[in-house]
């Protein structure tokens, strides 16, 4: 009888190490052949990647013990049979990467920014915070600091944006554009759908005329056009008129992702928020907008990622980005020719950022459990 | 786009129809000078994020003449398609980068090129294994060419002119060009000398590939500022030149001080000590001087920052002194 009770392990085959890799990897012979090709290609590409990128890489000096000051010195330059890549450029030019032409002594200003930066994003990446109330205050007064901070003013001598360069350049317009692109954003798509014809038409017929046109041609707007608008004497920064273009264009795009979200919610919840007496605005903002930003976030978080890599397009109208930074390296005689190591650095800052900001959303997807259905069909 | 930009450039005159440029400079106290977003030689931010090349030394040369001061400049960063809209703006000063003078850019976009500071052209560059000297020996050979350029016009009349074929290979892009050349795909690669230097000196091994002599167009690179204003156009003209005449006269950042006391008259009058030729442009009367002091003079930025000796190797070629055989030639300093 007791032979009878005993409980029967599942077969091995179907639980751990093996199992997984049976269901996932192994499950029928297409499966199988997949797989294995997949396995030795990463066999053929992993060792050489990691050669190439660590093992025999010049970091600072190179085979001989020299310190590498231009391209000639790399150890795959000396000897074409030895070294990969040559990491010096990156060392030797890393303020440049990172704060552009910004005047040496002032440059702890920009380190204060990135740190203040950092504080301000804290509580809106991590909700049990605690005190997140005051950080939350931080945050909102962030941009005025980060704005005397970094061009001066208030005692602070001024440094012009024209010195700003490489990350400097890429947050601020990345960080600035998709900040100012939200709440815009959701007037728009608020007044897209709304039912009096005036609003309505012109927020329809601006988000159709900035996404009916490309980001270069906003930013050539933005920098040859706009001076011709403002009266004689005002001059308007260069790298302004590049954000006011870029704000522009993400928002126009932020408008319909969450226009999209809107149209999602069923009238159900409309008809109850006004069955309780309440108003146009308290109904959006208590009853609609968080469920529909809610939903949205997913194309929320895509545009946005689009956009901080868009910035890049500011290289057109002369604004040295990351990007603009690492061509421009490249275009120094002494560093002629180490365009791997430099395309392969930038691409890793920016691959960084955008992860980080797509890790955050599937976070903000589970804690706020959007795949659930809202329970109003 | 060209008559678009005309516009601009009206529309920006009735805008700026005001005080002189070099009235404004002054006031501002630095002089805003529209260079390339990096170009090897010619202008390229160093390692300590100083604009260094040809052109970054054609603007520190005017600045030095106004202000007496090389770091008094502000480098804006223009590409192909902004440098022309800024220039019109009045959002920089001047142009120094590597733009050729077309009769097109002088007359309809409202600009004057006051001189030349380089002298380019359309050139070949080959592997050194096939064994060619001259362009004329191409015959069959597939070309590396950029679409849509004026290069890709130029090698169609030449190869034509010459009765021989090739095929080309369409690219977008010099880092596309410098690619397909070093993997063995085209046999040629054809574009500005310039450009074909570095991307010689990009190379691995340069010594794998060689420039062949031939240059079959003409690309006179030189600064630029709006029309309209001559007293402006003069001062940048006359930088220039004063860097060519120091050349010829043998005055070099090194020697210009013992130079002050030479008895030839021509650099007497060149540094200030005789004349007043500083008033003339409404500088001071040591400009001159203080440029070749500062900067040196054409034959020392020449080969500090494109000459045989950097990675570059652009030998003197057209660029040489009319006196050794190229055309460089300024006009008399009386």
């Amino acid at each position: 009888m007791n032979e009878m009770n005993e409980v029967r392990k599942p077969p091995v085959a179907t639980t751990g190490i093996i199992g997984w890799l049976r269901i996932n990897l192994f499950f029928n012979w297409t499966n199988s052949l997949i797989t294995l090709f997949v396995i030795y290609c990463l066999y053929q590409f992993i060792p050489w990647i990691l050669d190439w990128t660590i093992f025999s890489a010049d970091f600072k000096y190179n085979y001989l013990g020299e310190q590498i000051t231009n391209q000639e010195m790399c150890s795959r330059n000396l000897d074409p049979e030895n070294g990969g890549a040559c990491w010096a450029v990156i060392y030797v030019r890393f303020y440049q990467f990172i704060y552009g032409f910004y005047p040496k002594v002032e440059v702890w200003r920009v380190n204060v920014a990135y740190v203040m930066l950092a504080l301000a994003l804290l509580p809106l990446l991590y909700a049990k915070l605690p005190y997140r109330k005051y950080f939350l205050y931080f945050t909102y007064i962030f941009p005025v600091i980060a704005y005397f901070l970094l061009n001066g003013g208030l005692g602070f001598t001024e440094v012009s944006t024209n010195k700003w360069g490489g990350l400097l350049v890429t947050l601020v317009l990345g960080c600035t554009g998709i900040a100012l692109a939200f709440p815009i954003g959701i007037m728009l798509a608020l007044g897209r759908r709304s039912k009096l014809p005036v609003i309505s038409m012109m927020c329809t017929l601006f988000i159709e005329f900035i996404r009916g046109v490309p980001l270069i041609t906003l930013l050539f707007f933005g920098m040859v056009m706009l001076p011709l608008f403002l009266p004689e004497g005002i001059d308007m920064d260069g790298l302004v008129r590049v954000l006011v273009a870029v704000t522009l264009f993400q928002s126009a795009y932020m408008a319909e992702v969450i226009r999209g979200g809107l149209q999602a919610i069923p009238p159900g919840q409309y008809e109850a928020a006004k069955s309780l007496g309440m108003s146009y605005w308290r109904m959006n903002l208590l009853i609609i907008l968080p469920q529909a930003i809610r939903i949205s976030i997913p194309p929320i978080v895509n545009t946005s990622i689009g956009l901080f890599k868009d910035t890049t397009l500011v290289i057109i109208v002369g604004i040295l980005d990351l990007l603009g930074i690492g061509r421009g390296t490249l275009a120094d005689t002494n560093w002629l020719g180490l365009s791997y190591e430099i395309y392969f650095f930038v691409s890793l800052v920016f691959f960084i950022f955008t992860f980080g900001m797509s890790r955050y959303s599937l976070y903000l997807e589970k804690k706020l459990k959007t795949g659930i259905n809202m329970g109003a069909d | 786009m060209k008559k678009l930009l005309s516009i601009f450039a009206v529309v920006a005159f009735a805008f700026s129809a005001h005080a002189g440029t070099l009235d404004d400079v002054k006031n501002r106290g630095f002089l805003k000078c529209g260079v390339t977003t990096g170009l090897a030689g010619f202008a390229a931010p160093d390692d300590s994020g100083e604009w260094a090349g040809l052109d970054a030394d054609m603007c520190r040369a005017v600045a030095v003449a106004v202000f007496g001061d090389r770091s008094k400049v502000e480098f804006i960063t223009t590409t192909g398609k902004s440098r022309f809209p800024t220039l019109a703006s009045g959002e920089v000063d001047m142009l120094a980068r590597n733009t050729t003078w077309t009769i097109s850019r002088d007359v309809n976009l409202g600009f004057e090129f006051v001189g030349v500071n380089f002298y380019d052209g359309q050139g070949f560059m080959v592997p050194s294994a096939l064994g060619v000297s001259s362009a004329t020996e191409l015959d069959g050979a597939t070309v590396c060419i950029q679409t849509g350029t004026t290069t890709e016009l130029n090698l169609a009349d030449f190869f034509r002119l010459n009765g021989i074929s090739y095929e080309a290979l369409p690219i977008e892009t010099n880092d596309e060009g410098k690619e397909n050349l070093f993997a063995g795909r085209c046999d040629v690669y054809t574009t500005d000398a310039s450009g074909l230097s570095s991307t010689r000196a990009a190379a691995s091994n340069p010594d794998k590939w060689v420039v062949l002599p031939e240059i079959i167009s003409k690309e006179p690179l030189g600064p630029l500022v709006r029309h309209g204003d001559h007293q402006w156009g003069d001062v940048v003209r006359w930088s220039l030149n004063a860097m060519i005449i120091a050349e010829e006269l043998g005055i070099t950042s090194e020697n210009v001080d013992a130079q002050m006391s030479s008895n030839v008259p021509e650099v007497l009058r060149l540094l200030g000590v005789e004349g007043n030729y500083g008033e003339m442009l409404e500088l001071s009367n040591d400009w001159a001087y203080q440029i070749i002091k500062q900067i040196g003079n054409y034959s020392e930025s020449y080969e500090a920052n494109v000459g045989p000796d950097t990675p570059l190797e652009i030998a003197r070629g057209l660029n040489a002194l009319w006196t050794q055989g190229g055309i460089l030639y300024a006009p008399p300093f009386r």
